[in-house]
């Protein structure tokens, strides 16, 4: 029982472990996403990513909801469970708060962690329990034939919205800040060097990281992040964000983002202000306020001008740890279940 | 003058008041100094679910009810001696439960025209001869109280807070009881405020002088110790005792305990009594709903904690689909529901057993559990450690049905032992479990146990077991996803398979059937024990056989209950529903089963007991 309970947060594997590769975390299942599956890279570049991590294999956990994405979990070589639609996040909670010597992984899309599950998501979040969620976002529902879903764009023609949909979208990063996230990031399937920046940084975090990742699903929703990928448009329409740099994108530098008259962000041309004017990104600001302009900076609809990259880390302790404190407070008491049983008041017979 | 003391061998206290009148702390200080006496004992707290329902309202009346004797006893009583009435609403509402002859202690302060027209008393009722039959004291409680705290710095309002422990000084007087308990218990609760405590003393000791003095109680009652078995006793009750249970249920196994939880009425207590044991390795986490909670309790399982998640009626609904996963995934889980009225928020602070069918069916899909109920207040820390038993051996969610009444209600308690409770050691599963052809070794998570058919339990952080589990079908022993028709239906009969094999692990059902002769079983479960039990004593009494037997298992039955079942002329089953169990027994056994049902959100009376089953009796 000590093991369980005295175990702190996770640290890496002893020096003298085998060092593990990108096989070593492909299990032997058939992988059964569509072809052409956005999913497809982010396994890739997940599976590539997770010996860096240098935890040994049995000290991982990916616990997923329902959906294409929750598949996610068969493929890899570690502990994992594929549990129920939009419960991932709750699961988790109850694994990684009784074991911090685990690594624990939530794998959902925009439908299991933002309709079906959108509490659990955000209550996680305010909590900062110790999880990287991996939050798959193909704006749709793939594994019922595609319906909308709660990040689809309004009056999107689907098979339930034949006269277009009438939902306002969520963009899940400003949710997520909402819910007093720590940790706030975004990155796109395809791109697999910026994907794995961001996922050692969601490692390293203590607390909750969210990850959003842009992942196209060829059949029901196609080409949906075209913008930000094709190469003819993706350098006017992302913003790669750079810790301490000032923002400024575009394939020749020419976009700039500036404070506007309300206190947020905007997007202004790098050759009508002054650099001064340009904002440095800083992702460890104490206030959400830079973090969610960032994310307002986006077209709800088109995605244009996109942030990506870490939007806030910050520190702040964990559900984790603060539960660990109170528990070592508590073991301080002596554990005497026979005096426990007996209470205050006994009388004898 | 010393007054009369006159020799009871048992006595029924209801006290009523206003929700704000504290009269549930004044029934638990009365039975504190009962227990603390020697007297076996049964309460029934009856509140309204408002915190401060409409004063001097029949809907917002409080009663605590304490039935206490000399001798063994098994219920909190049908009918009290004495009514403690503190306004005419109070009156109102329990004077039908009062028989004549008993004594009445109304506080005619609150018996203003106005406080009794509220509740529809024309004229006063202590003035006009409705109460005639009644042996009636009218005390002016209130002002009494206040004349006796006139030393205090208090406003008016403050000191009527008091009338309740001049009451409470006062019973305590009629009944011999001590007030040091009481005067410990004050001096703890108020330590910081030591204007208010001393006030609540004052008030407590001139309710115990008025007694000693006025006329208006010529005697004193006394009622002796019970003869109960030999050891330590507390009193407790049901939320306590299952809290402790889980404790002790978790040292046992060698595990820590996670409670995953959602407040509810009236399973809340767990909730508090659990997070007050972090010493033990109790991790509590109070989610964000019922869903959460279970999710919790199901992921800590996975780590390797006893996983356990406390609800009532309403929150299984919210669990349903969670606790199928529990059943897909065979991982150890505790579900605690404590009953309440319904359906949907229907009676949430009374009690009854309406979801026994919810436990046996409420899930999608073929996806059987273990279920089991407490008896008693006592019992249900018995209960506690049986589904863990269960829960842990056999990689299974338990449904353990309490119900309001034993969550609320409370006894005397003889305190085990703890040594010689039950070794529930678990060993978690650190090698691989399969042989292939060629000899090597492997993991296998669906790899049975052959005599209890329980999948191994590896925890996460076991090196070379890194296995998947899901809600998804799975192949049998490989546990690799699987859509395979033969595959699943032979998956659903394991399921199933290794349910029915809990009946090899627990006893046959035990029938008290003294003379032998008896044609009628009275068959129960849960909480109904008391007023069965009660019922069949005084059947007996008058010479009348009656057997009786009560299941803690329901599902699986323990294995001779067919057996016991068609022993019988005429089996009367008694449940707080409309006849959950006599559905399951005659679906499975093909026998006639005499229902009788209440649903009125109090638990059975042994004289309408008493009556069905000698009406059963008669037409055998």
């Amino acid at each position: 029982m000590s093991d369980i309970v005295d175990s702190q947060i996770a640290e890496g594997a002893a020096p003298d472990a085998p060092k593990l590769t990108m096989k070593d975390f492909k299990s032997d299942q058939e992988v059964r996403w569509c072809p052409g599956c956005g999913d497809y890279a982010i396994l890739s570049t997940v599976q590539s990513f997770l010996p860096s991590l240098g935890i040994p294999r049995e000290n991982i956990c990916f616990v997923s909801g329902i959906g294409c994405s929750s598949r996610f979990p068969y493929y890899l070589t570690t502990y994992g469970m594929h549990s129920i639609h939009g419960r991932a996040p709750t699961i988790a909670t109850g694994l990684s708060t009784s074991r911090n010597d685990l690594s624990v992984w939530v794998v959902t899309g925009d439908g299991d962690a933002l309709s079906i599950g959108g509490n659990h998501l955000i209550h996680a979040i305010r909590r900062n329990v110790n999880l990287k969620i991996l939050l798959f976002n193909n704006r749709i529902y793939g594994l019922t034939k595609g319906q909308y879903s709660p990040t689809s764009e309004l009056g999107k023609i689907t098979k339930s919205t034949p006269m277009g949909s009438l939902d306002y979208p969520f963009n899940p990063l400003s949710l997520a800040l909402g819910a007093e996230a720590t940790f706030v990031a975004r990155t796109i399937d395809t791109d697999r060097k910026h994907m794995t920046s961001v996922l050692e940084a969601a490692a390293k975090h203590e607390g909750t990281a969210i990850v959003e990742i842009y992942q196209n699903c060829n059949i029901f929703n196609d080409n949906a992040f075209d913008l930000l990928k094709n190469p003819e448009t993706k350098g006017d329409e992302v913003i790669d964000l750079k810790q301490g740099e000032p923002i400024v994108f575009g394939t020749e530098g020419e976009h700039c983002v500036v404070r506007d008259e309300f206190g947020g962000l905007e997007v202004a041309k790098t050759a009508e202000v002054n650099q001064a004017e340009i904002v440095v990104h800083d992702a460890h600001l104490p206030t959400t306020a830079h973090a969610f302009s960032l994310t307002r900076l986006s077209d709800p609809e088109t995605l244009h001008h996109t942030p990506i990259g870490v939007l806030r880390s910050v520190e702040r302790p964990s559900y984790n740890r603060l539960m660990n404190d109170q528990m070592e407070r508590a073991s301080e008491k002596p554990a005497d279940l026979q005096a426990l049983l007996a209470g205050t008041d006994t009388w004898d017979v | 003058m010393a007054k009369e003391t006159v020799q009871l061998d048992r006595v029924i206290i209801r006290f009523a008041g206003d929700s704000g009148d504290g009269m549930q702390l004044t029934g638990d200080q009365f039975t504190s100094e009962t227990a603390r006496f020697g007297n076996d004992l049964s309460t029934l707290p009856d509140f309204p679910a408002e915190i401060r329902a409409p004063a001097g309202t029949l809907p917002g009346v409080s009663a605590f009810q304490l039935h206490f004797a000399d001798h063994d006893i098994m219920t909190p009583g049908d009918a009290p001696n004495v009514l403690v009435a503190m306004n005419p609403a109070a009156l109102k509402a329990n004077i039908g439960d009062v028989p004549r002859g008993a004594d009445i202690i109304v506080n005619t302060d609150e018996f203003t025209s106005r406080a009794m027209t509220k509740v529809g008393y024309e004229q006063s009722p202590l003035e006009d001869d409705s109460l005639e039959s009644y042996n009636v004291h009218p005390i002016a409680l209130t002002s009494l109280t206040v004349e006796a705290l006139k030393e205090f710095d208090l406003t008016k309002k403050e000191a009527e807070r008091s009338k309740n422990m001049f009451s409470l000084g006062l019973l305590c007087w009629l009944y011999d009881r001590n007030i040091e308990g009481t005067e410990t218990f004050l001096k703890e609760k108020f330590a910081k405020k030591p204007e208010i405590l001393g006030a609540n003393l004052a008030a407590l000791h001139a309710g115990w002088n008025y007694g000693e003095t006025t006329e208006d109680f010529s005697v004193r009652y006394e009622v002796k110790p019970a003869k109960l078995t030999h050891g330590k006793y507390r009193n407790i009750s049901g939320n306590l005792a299952l809290a402790l249970g889980l404790v002790a249920a978790s040292q046992r196994a060698g595990i820590p305990l996670y409670l995953g939880s959602y407040p509810i009425t009236p399973a809340s207590d767990l909730l508090h009594e659990l997070s007050r044991h972090k010493e033990f390795g109790v991790r509590s986490f109070q989610a964000e709903d019922e869903i959460a909670a279970i999710g919790a309790a199901i992921g800590a399982s996975y780590g390797g904690s006893l996983g356990v998640t406390t609800t009532s009626g309403p929150g299984v609904a919210l669990k349903s689909e969670a606790i199928g996963l529990g059943v897909a995934i065979e991982i150890p889980l505790i579900v605690i529901d404590v009953q309440r009225g319904g359906p949907s928020t229907g009676l949430p602070t009374k009690t009854e057993q309406a979801d026994l069918l919810q436990a046996m069916f409420g899930r999608n899909g073929e996806a059987p559990v273990a279920i089991i109920a407490p008896q008693s207040p006592a019992d249900c820390f018995d209960a506690a450690l049986e589904a863990t038993r269960i829960a842990t051996t056999y990689r299974t969610p338990v449904f353990l049905l309490s119900d309001g009444y034993l969550a609320n209600g409370s006894e005397p308690w003889n305190i085990p032992d703890v040594d010689s409770l039950p070794d529930l050691t678990v060993e978690f599963t650190t090698e691989p479990n399969w042989t292939n052809e060629d000899g090597s070794k492997e993991f296998m998570p669906f790899a049975r146990d052959p005599e209890t058919l329980a999948r191994p339990w590896a925890i996460p952080g076991t090196p070379g077991l890194e296995h998947r589990i899901g809600g998804i079908e799975k192949a049998d022993i490989t546990g690799h996803i699987s859509y395979n028709p033969e595959n699943h239906d032979k998956m659903v009969r394991l399921r199933q398979a290794k349910i029915d094999g809990i009946a090899d692990s627990i006893p046959n059902l035990k029938v008290d059937d003294p003379s032998g002769e008896a044609k009628v079983l009275v068959l129960g479960w849960g909480s109904t024990y008391g007023p069965i039990g009660a019922a069949c004593r005084r059947i007996r009494r008058e010479g009348g056989q009656i057997a009786q037997a009560h299941l803690r298992h329901l599902n699986p039955f323990p294995k001779n209950l067919g057996e016991v079942l068609a022993s019988y002329d005429k089996v009367i089953v008694p449940e707080m529903n409309l006849g959950q169990l006599a559905l399951l027994l005659r679906g499975k056994f093909l026998v006639d089963i005499e229902s009788y049902t209440q649903v009125s959100g109090m638990p059975f009376k042994a004289a309408q007991l008493e009556e069905a089953i000698k009406e059963v009796i008669a037409n055998v």
